[in-house]
């Protein structure tokens, strides 16, 4: 086995991966999506990451 | 070996045309997603390509240097890492501080469950000798043991996000960071004491960094800073890997109302939406796509998988599940804590440092034990 057979392995996980997600998630739609750049928008950042703290148990 | 022969593409290098025609093929692909997801998940795929065509490019990552300034005593990949920190500070911090409400930065609280977390990443990247970005690179490039450990990793990221909120309830401090002027030349004092701490510990001649480490170390700061202005948050790795897990877990019917995490608002919506439009999602997909090319490139997947002994690889997916749920505990791998915490400002991101570079030094113990290298 090289190291070809692997990254073909991983390229199509990714495959399946997007295909999938595009088949059960809310369509897409670039006319809601926001600018380009996030400095200067004006709107907030809320985008999910791992540093952020954990949301207040309800 | 011949100087002539010495710089000779290797005979299993892609030609030129299919070079050519592979850079349009993802130049095409980024474009469908900027087309198809708005204009920024195109700009941050890019980047996400960006960071792993620097990576692999300039053979750079977090769990290496540290391995060899703890076996080693060499200081220089440690030194660039603190660099590119520096500079990411340098453009950061300010922003932040003039742009707090379109940038956030990667904030989060200390506390036990963070400490142990970075602890226990520390020992498990030097298990796997991958990292966050680490693992993505390997897998990308086709190394067997990144690749295995990648589905493991983000299993165990959307568990520790699960059971985050238990965790954090062990206890913990308020997020504490460091802004504007003040916090800059804090952060950046900080980071000239661990170099020269790293100096004094290290061998004679480990301050000469070399020209790839100059290389990478410039490329990540700039793509981290690009990444910023376009994201509106500091590059991460490891939220869009538990998501991964959490949409495949709701495909199968699964429910997450029991979860505190994946049932807020926020990130119960994430779920729903497509993947194309999470950041740490797109840059992760980047980063693996990235990191293939240039293996491509440089004919590096003819070289064969090293056939391991079963109880290693029973290790790397142990190990994986261990880096992805002590991530989510310790509110970032070696990019959203140690690179993004540190260059944004967070506490939390210098003690991360602290806990997984201990954490390192018992990892690099326990891989001969787990037939992972020989026994010295």
């Amino acid at each position: 086995m090289r190291r070809v057979h692997v990254a073909m392995l991983v390229g199509l996980g990714i495959l399946g991966l997007v295909a999938l997600d595009q088949a059960q998630s809310d369509p897409l739609n670039p006319y809601t999506a926001p600018p380009m750049l996030a400095l200067g928008s004006g709107l907030a950042a809320t985008g999910g990451h791992c540093a952020a703290p954990p949301p207040p148990v309800r | 070996m011949t100087q002539a022969t010495a710089h000779a593409i290797p005979p299993s290098a892609p030609g030129v045309l299919l070079r050519t025609g592979v850079l349009a093929l993802v130049a095409v692909l980024v474009m469908a997603v900027a087309l198809s997801a708005g204009p920024r998940a195109g700009a941050i795929l890019a980047i996400g390509l960006g960071f792993g065509l620097a990576l692999e490019g300039f053979r750079f990552g977090f769990t290496g240097p540290w391995r060899r300034m703890i076996l080693e005593r060499d200081a220089s990949g440690l030194l660039a890492q603190l660099l590119a920190i520096g500079i990411v500070a340098c453009a950061a911090l300010p922003l932040l501080a003039a742009n707090g409400a379109e940038l956030k930065g990667a904030h989060a609280p200390i506390g036990f469950a963070m400490v142990g977390g970075a602890f226990v990443f520390g020992a498990a990247m030097q298990v796997v000798l991958g990292c966050g970005s680490g693992t993505l690179v390997n897998a990308g490039s086709g190394n067997a043991i990144g690749a295995v450990a990648l589905p493991f990793f983000a299993i165990g990221s959307f568990a520790g996000a699960y059971h985050l909120s238990w965790w954090t309830a062990l206890g913990r401090l308020p997020v504490a960071t460091l802004d504007g002027t003040g916090g800059l030349a804090i952060t950046l004092a900080g980071l000239a004491g661990i170099a020269a701490l790293a100096l004094r510990l290290g061998r004679k001649g480990s301050h000469r960094l070399p020209a790839r480490y100059w290389g990478a170390a410039l490329a990540l700061a700039v793509l981290a800073i690009l990444h910023l202005v376009v994201a509106g948050q500091p590059w991460g790795v490891v939220y869009g890997l538990g998501l991964w897990v959490a949409k495949a877990v709701v495909a199968v019917g699964g429910d997450l109302s029991g979860s505190v995490f994946w049932s807020a608002p926020a990130n119960a919506a994430q779920v729903e939406a497509s993947l194309l439009t999470d950041v740490t999602s797109l840059s992760d997909l980047g980063l693996i796509g990235g990191a293939a090319l240039v293996a491509w490139w440089r004919a590096g997947f003819a070289s064969p998988v090293g056939v391991l002994p079963a109880r290693a690889w029973v290790a790397v997916i142990v190990a994986g599940l261990i880096l992805g749920y002590s991530s989510r505990l310790a509110f970032g791998c070696n990019v959203g804590a140690f690179f993004s915490g540190i260059a944004t400002g967070s506490a939390h991101g210098w003690v991360w440092f602290i806990a997984a570079f201990a954490g390192s030094w018992v990892g690099i113990r326990l891989r001969p034990a787990l037939g992972l290298e020989a026994r010295k």
